[in-house]
């Protein structure tokens, strides 16, 4: 099973995973292999870090994937029979875009995007990058000007917030609690109750009447573009659910990372979210077979000075103990997939971060069950 | 200049607090006592890339302060109590928790501070706000509402005078901080808040943590990173994006630096013996001992990276661990490593421990 097969009448496919764990560049890679084989292929990053923009040439956030030009992948020796694009997500700019498309007049998308509130908010913090850049995968989506969309989230524990954001801005914007806050003063506060009431003089004692002012007139802006909201989290929610959506789990071999794809994949089931497979990183695959690790010294001597052959040989114990974890790992990992796919991609030797790099992973990934292990065998052999 | 040094419960000596084990009258800092170190701080806050080990940075680092004396927290934010799984201890949600003497963790949730802050700031009235629905959802979905509770639990707990009844202060507070991008958000959170609500207990909680986090003398800020080019890369527009907001990257703790095993010249044998060796476990662990190397100097190349970008020595390495995982032998080994790491006198002749 490679990656092509897994993504076989996909239109999107999410990449989670925790982080450190190689997600952007083996986005990048899924794309680059998806487009090789004859796709048009957007990958958009939402991670702050400018990662994917090194490898591929992007120079600065933006919120309309760029075409990366086939010469830069034509010296690595990769010809693209289908077409690669790619964007870093640009929050700010993709959320007063949503703003411009759903106000009601061009004043009042004015008059939002100069709130101070929303200034400060769509900005500064981070629960905004989720939500941008699930609005950004759904317009992106339903403009259909793509074949696929390879989508690398931020860190899972974030990831969740990412899928949760929409419906949580939305059960929000359209609960009684928008409602009351409308009207925090007045006419609104008599009608909407004791409960409510409370609630309001609550929070402007905490917040501070500036606050509740500046929020309120805020919310007060957004209150008739709600409707668009929850419609839209409603349709975002039902293209993450569809069969043509694969979320794939990226992962290393260290514990860490794989007790978070497992968490994520619990995640997932308990969303209903289609799961499609694990690949996992940086794995130390196994090269003593069923030798044993002190043989190692006696078949050295001879070949090596003594001194030299001890390092030799204390290096392959440590490289053991880190295969040996790795194993166990992946086998505590393996039951809870249900059968789908778990791909394995070696430590390499160097650090991966350009189009070399990108390739090499993209090997792997697209390369079937037989030459993976073939490949895998040459490593270690 | 002499900075303000900050009371401490166990000793009253500016810059020098209390004898380290093993360190006795040979602590630098005896040679300059009026410039702390990053343990004579209330607040550390330990962030870095994901995955480049933060929580084991930050539990390490808590060990060493509670070697040394002080009262210790490590406070998570992930709900994912790695802090207490480390030390095989029950995870218990939400409490202060002593791990060993002197140490202590505590996981921070949004939702919980909020009804402790309710309850302390507004008294009865604020514990039925803090179990009202929607009052609740009010609050989880004003954005960066969640950051700026996260925030105050932390600068709470970093008071001399706890608003918690009858908790005890801490020397210091360690915070297992968001990876980079939230990291510098919910620093930035208090002010943010601050400057929105201008007036108000918000308003003034908000700037009184924003003083706080902006007072040298009291917090720090240490990224993790690892000797590979995308931390570094992101190590170093942390450090500018801290100056933008008028912070400073005190240390850089370099994690899972590995072994200079070999020289180029065995190298060059042990590419030699790949080629005579017709043995395939032999061939296998040079070719491991070759690999290994071989990523040894990527990393002294980005490590160099580093250290020309931050122009200054504040980077810190810590060794590769091999192991299975990281229990508690690993991390008083890395909080060795950091006192040694630590203990080095900058070039600026600041004592870094």
């Amino acid at each position: 099973m490679s990656v092509a097969d897994l993504l076989a009448g996909k239109r999107v496919c999410v990449c989670g995973g925790s982080g450190g764990v190689g997600k952007t560049t083996t986005s990048a890679a899924i794309a680059l292999g998806m487009a090789a084989q004859g796709a048009k292929v957007a990958v958009v990053t939402i991670d702050p870090a400018k990662r994917l923009a090194n490898a591929l040439g992007l120079e600065e956030l933006e919120n309309e994937p760029r075409r990366v030009e086939p010469e830069r992948l034509a010296p690595a020796g990769l010809e693209l029979k289908g077409e690669l694009w790619a964007m870093m997500l640009d929050p700010k700019r993709t959320f007063d875009d949503l703003i411009e498309r759903l106000a009601p007049t061009p004043e009042r998308a004015h008059e939002i995007l100069e709130n101070r509130v929303y200034r400060e908010l769509s900005t500064a913090v981070s629960g905004s990058q989720e939500f941008t850049a699930i609005a950004k995968l759904y317009d992106l989506d339903h403009d259909g000007d793509f074949d696929l969309l390879v989508l690398d989230t931020p860190p899972s524990r974030n990831a969740l917030d990412f899928l949760d954001a929409p419906g949580r801005l939305t059960s929000f914007l359209e609960g009684r609690a928008l409602k009351a806050f409308l009207r925090p003063t007045g006419f609104g506060m008599r009608v909407i109750g004791r409960p409510v009431g409370v609630v309001l003089g609550g929070l402007r004692k905490i917040t501070g009447v500036d606050l509740l002012a500046d929020l309120s007139t805020f919310f007060g802006l957004l209150g008739s573009m709600t409707e668009d909201f929850s419609r839209r989290a409603a349709q975002v929610e039902r293209m993450l659910k569809s069969d043509s959506t694969a979320f794939l789990l990226i992962s290393s071999a260290q514990s860490e990372a794989i007790d978070e794809a497992i968490w994520f994949r619990r995640t997932l089931e308990q969303g209903e979210l289609p799961f499609a497979g694990v690949v996992v990183n940086r794995v130390h695959h196994d090269i003593l077979g069923d030798a044993d690790a002190d043989d190692v010294d006696s078949e050295l001597t001879g070949l090596l000075p003594d001194q030299l052959a001890g390092r030799v040989a204390e290096n392959f114990r440590d490289y053991h103990v880190l295969a040996r974890r790795d194993e166990q790992n992946i086998a505590r990992l393996e039951p809870e997939l249900d059968g789908r796919p778990l791909l394995l991609v070696p430590h390499f030797d160097d650090d991966v971060h350009d189009v070399v790099g990108l390739l090499r992973i993209h090997r792997y990934l697209f390369a079937s069950e037989a030459e993976r292990a073939q490949m895998i065998a040459d490593v270690v052999a | 200049m002499r900075r303000v040094t900050h009371t401490r419960l166990y000793s009253q000596t500016p810059g020098r607090f209390l004898p380290r084990p093993g360190r006795a009258a040979a602590g630098a800092s005896v040679f300059c006592p009026a410039v702390p170190g990053l343990l004579d701080r209330r607040l550390i806050f330990v962030t870095g890339k994901g995955g480049v080990g933060k929580s084991t940075v930050a539990t390490a680092l808590g060990l060493l302060a509670a070697r040394a004396g002080l009262r210790t927290i490590v406070v998570e934010l992930s709900s994912q109590e790695r802090v207490q799984r480390t030390f095989e201890h029950q995870a218990e949600l939400f409490r202060e928790v002593e791990l060993a003497p002197r140490l202590f963790t505590i996981s921070v949730d949004p939702q919980h501070s909020m009804e402790e802050y309710l309850r302390i700031r507004i008294g009865p009235l604020g514990h039925a706000l803090g179990s009202s629905k929607l009052f609740q959802a009010f609050a989880m979905a004003t954005p960066g509402m969640r950051e700026l509770l996260s925030i105050g639990k932390i600068w709470e707990l970093a008071q001399l005078q706890r608003k918690t009844r009858g908790a005890a202060p801490y020397d210091l507070v360690i915070v297992d901080a968001p990876a980079t991008g939230h990291g510098v958000g919910i620093l930035r959170t208090p002010r943010t808040f601050a400057e929105i609500a201008r007036v108000g207990p918000i308003a003034n909680q908000g700037r009184d943590i924003a003083a706080t986090i902006a007072d040298p003398s009291f917090t720090a800020v240490v990224a993790v990173a690892l000797p590979e080019e995308m931390p570094v890369n992101e190590t170093l527009s942390l450090r500018d994006a801290l100056d933008r907001e008028g912070l400073t990257l005190q240390r850089v703790v370099m994690n899972a630096v590995y072994p200079a095993r070999f020289s180029d010249d065995q190298v060059a044998e042990l590419n030699g013996a790949l080629e005579r060796s017709e043995s395939s476990l032999a061939r296998a662990a040079v070719r491991a001992a070759v690999s290994e190397h071989l990523r040894a100097e990527t990393q002294r190349e980005q490590i160099g990276r580093l250290r020309d970008g931050l122009g200054g020595s504040v980077v810190v390495e810590l060794p590769f661990v091999f192991a299975d995982h990281i229990g508690i032998p690993e991390l008083e080994r890395l909080a060795d490593e950091l006192e040694l790491g630590l203990a080095e006198p900058d070039p600026a002749g600041e004592v870094l421990i």
